[in-house]
């Protein structure tokens, strides 16, 4: 099954007014602490990094560790002058590496 | 005087349904969560659904077109078409028969998924599950079931969602126990969860023998809870705490 996110940005964005981003990515967060039914320990295999870049430029990151539940959810904040594009990756173990992008259009 | 009128029209609508969906009795903050699709825990699982829907040669969308053409089918189960069969049941008979794939096991994710993704497009319309002789007696045998002690505690369903609902079990809100947001997404699961999952909780909550995934109780069960919740908003998939 091929990685799944939702990106939810609002309709309308004004030049210089901050707006919410909604971002979740389908990911286990498996802590490396629990066992299996069998009694084995289940690695640890977590998203390490969330980044949001605008036109290249770094506008939003987060380092995710053990705690964060499964499905990591992050909303935040950002403002901009004129439009472009944003792109968001989720990096972690076992090499998961997962790329949106979304246009950002200024309305 | 026509606001008069009004007013006592919905008082008597009031007076006369005191039933409430669970997600009206929630904290305001899951009132939210459910309201806002942007917010919604099972907004992945909904993804997975779509992408279930268009995936392989056989795919749902190649007999059924676009979800939304199933408006109102999540209205109709539990249903009686050569024995009673809920909507994951009904999907897994499609995924069965005509597309030819193995069946997937209770609470498999596509399988919520997809439940979800159907139940989705019956958003705003009531539950209207259908009448029949074997439907009715389906639902007589599950109200026997509902007013049944059972289990170690000894307690039947209407104990707690008839007689009790609105009071509390410990800290949290005992729910008239409506139907009509499933499958829901459940933050104690972390995931979404059948209605049959739900039942089988309760089940062994008051120490019972848990009924078998798809049993003729367990569908009884639904066939008279349907029947109970008939007439409510549906608005799946839900959230509960």
């Amino acid at each position: 099954m091929a990685t799944r996110a939702v990106i939810t940005l609002p309709a309308r964005i004004k030049a210089g007014e901050a707006f919410e981003v909604r971002a979740t990515v389908a990911h286990a967060m498996e802590t490396g602490y629990r066992t299996a039914d069998e009694g084995t320990r289940l690695p640890r295999d977590l998203v390490r990094r969330f980044e949001c870049r605008l036109d290249g430029e770094l506008v939003f990151a987060a380092d995710l560790f053990a705690a964060v539940s499964a499905n990591p959810y992050l909303a935040f904040w950002l403002r901009a002058e004129k439009s472009g594009e944003l792109s968001f990756s989720w990096r972690g173990d076992k090499g998961f590496e997962h790329r949106e992008t979304r246009p950002l259009v200024i309305a | 005087m026509r606001s008069a009128w009004l007013l006592l029209a919905v008082a008597l609508a009031a007076q006369a349904d005191d039933r409430r969906s669970g997600r009206n009795t929630m904290s305001p903050a899951l009132r939210a969560m459910q309201a806002d699709d942007t917010q919604h825990p099972a907004q992945l699982a909904l993804a997975l659904g779509r992408e279930q829907w268009a995936a392989g040669a056989k795919s749902c969308a190649s007999c059924h077109g676009e979800p939304d053409k199933l408006r109102g089918a999540a209205t109709r189960y539990p249903a009686w078409d050569h024995g009673l069969i809920d909507l994951p049941g009904r999907i897994q008979r499609c995924r069965v028969r005509h597309q030819q794939q193995p069946a997937w096991a209770p609470e498999a994710e596509p399988l919520l998924a997809l439940s979800a993704l159907v139940a989705q497009q019956s958003r705003g319309l009531p539950l209207q599950p259908p009448r029949g002789p074997e439907l009715d007696s389906a639902a007589a045998q599950g109200q026997r079931l509902y007013t049944t002690r059972i289990g170690a505690l000894n307690l039947s369903c209407a104990q707690c969602h008839d007689e009790r609902a609105g009071q509390r079990l410990g800290g949290s809100l005992i729910p008239q126990g409506h139907v009509e947001d499933y499958p829901v997404y459940r933050l104690e699961w972390q995931s979404l969860g059948s209605l049959q999952r739900r039942l089988r909780g309760c089940a062994s909550g008051v120490r019972a023998k848990v009924w078998d995934w798809d049993s003729a109780e367990l569908l009884a069960l639904q066939t008279y809870l349907a029947r109970r919740t008939a007439g409510l908003t549906m608005q799946p998939p839900g959230v509960r705490p």
